[in-house]
């Protein structure tokens, strides 16, 4: 690294050699995390429609290949479908307004990705470690909802008007519930900082993860995930029985395409989250010989990839559910579970030391 | 500056400018890739193969409003919890308690809102 500074500011001064080579090293490593980011997001859509399809008892997209080599059958077709949706015509309809219509796909698909930027991969492998962290995601996943909302209305259509009004009150009722969720893991592990968060669940075995004290939170905030991200079986808002395609409907070719992106984007992203911050994040599940010589991002990678499958298995097992049925579950369920749950647990944390040593294998509340 | 603890704030800047580089770009791909022939048909509002009747930003049910509403009062429920979930262990017992009053003065509006029937999608 040394070598490379150097270089810069032989290039470009002493002066301008450190700015330059500040903003090439932060560029640097944001493609590191962007470029595989896009790639696991298209390879998302094609595990999803692999695994859907052998739970059906079918086999899934298996011909497009790379360069013919037979054994990579199937493992073309998201390229495919990217090449087709770039040659696809983006069709802006009179009514719409042109400007909110194409900013709309941009205002979603920034968020989402922008909100890597202080996930850690291992303790040293954070491109901003920022104390704040948490509230930045938080921050970021809320923005997605402008893009909704500005998506529904700038098309000047009624179904993607009812849509994206029936997308944006799913969106901020779960966000409630996650935020709710968030409040208990900060309770534990006392600090905004997401690194400083997976450390909090650092010991022995998978015992010390926030999964075991906190399941029931853990269960609110991956079906919250699920809801934001409006997967089934809360994937109403685009219901295309009732109303076609919801916020999107009117959208075409690659316009549509970054919607989708951002979509699938935001389910690694809760997928992520839900293992930084109750499975552990990059701690082996036992912290003895084979297992902690593993890296830990490849821990980190197998619980996201672990996560992930849920969202594709809830796809391939439940009903969708209604409107009014999702609404009860955000606002009469979660939330009310979310709040019991804050204080039983602020109890906990304010016995005194005697009584907390009282409980059978406490590992959590010291 | 950039060695201070804002400096760490400079990736995410740039973070969201590649964000928003990647939007632009993929559209402005498929505005160079793909053809343009659009005609009148293509270009009227889908409603399912009928013409529009009216202009579509019309009026709506007035619940969205509420839960927007309700949304607001909430986040800033869970922007009070969380400066005080992060220090609980300094605050001790005062502090939790302090919390729990305002909780319940929350709750108890929650209670009203379901009494009232606000949270109610029929």
């Amino acid at each position: 690294m040394d070598y490379t500074q150097q270089l810069f500011e032989q290039m470009f001064g002493s002066e301008w050699g450190m700015t330059v080579f500040i903003l090439a090293k932060n560029l640097f490593y944001i493609f590191v995390i962007v470029v595989p980011l896009l790639l696991a997001v298209a390879y998302l859509t094609f595990a999803e429609r692999k695994i859907i399809a052998y739970m059906q008892i079918r086999v899934g997209p298996n011909r497009v290949t790379f360069f013919g080599i037979p054994w990579l059958r199937g493992w073309g077709q998201p390229i495919a479908d990217a090449v087709k949706a770039i040659m696809k015509e983006i069709i802006i309809p009179t009514g719409a307004n042109k400007f909110l219509f194409l900013l709309a796909p941009i205002l979603t698909i920034a968020p989402a990705l922008a909100a890597w930027a202080v996930v850690p991969f291992s303790p040293e492998l954070v491109l901003a470690d920022i104390n704040a962290g948490l509230l930045y995601i938080l921050a970021m996943t809320s923005l997605g909802v402008y893009g909704v909302i500005i998506a529904g209305w700038a098309s000047n259509s009624k179904y993607a008007f009812l849509g994206s009004m029936r997308s944006a009150a799913q969106l901020v009722s779960y966000e409630l519930a996650m935020g709710f969720a968030l409040v208990c893991v900060l309770m534990m592990a006392e600090s905004l900082n997401l690194g400083d968060i997976v450390k909090g669940q650092q010991g022995d075995s998978l015992l010390n993860w926030y999964l075991i004290p906190l399941f029931p939170m853990f269960l609110v905030y991956f079906i919250s995930g699920v809801a934001e991200t409006n997967r089934a079986p809360f994937d109403v808002a685009e219901g295309e029985s009732e109303i076609v395609a919801g916020f999107h409907v009117d959208y075409s070719g690659m316009a549509f395409t970054v919607f989708f992106l951002a979509e699938y984007a935001n389910m690694i992203l809760v997928a992520t989250l839900t293992s930084i911050m109750f499975l552990g994040g990059w701690l082996p599940p036992l912290n003895i010989a084979p297992f902690n010589l593993i890296p830990g991002i490849v821990w980190l990678l197998m619980k996201i990839a672990f996560m992930l499958f849920f969202f594709l298995w809830f796809r391939a097992t439940f009903p969708r559910y209604r409107y009014d049925q999702i609404m009860r579950l955000g606002w009469k369920i979660f939330i009310p579970i979310t709040l019991i749950w804050i204080v039983l647990l602020g109890i906990l944390l304010q016995l005194p030391e005697s009584s907390k040593e009282l409980f059978p294998l406490n590992l959590w509340f010291k | 500056m950039l060695e201070t603890m804002l400096g760490n704030y400079f990736p995410i800047l740039l973070f969201i400018l590649v964000g928003l580089a990647v939007g632009v770009l993929s559209m402005l791909a498929g505005w160079l890739f793909a053809p343009n022939r659009p005609d009148s048909e293509k270009l009227s509002p889908y409603e399912c193969g009928f013409e529009a009747f009216e202009d579509a930003r019309m009026k709506f049910d007035v619940r969205y409003y509420l839960v927007a509403i309700l949304f607001i009062l909430f986040d800033l429920e869970i922007a009070f919890l969380f400066p005080w979930a992060v220090v609980l262990n300094e605050i001790g017992m005062f502090g939790f308690i302090a919390m729990l009053v305002f909780l319940g003065i929350l709750v108890v509006g929650f209670a009203y809102e379901w009494m009232k029937g606000a949270l109610e999608w029929d």
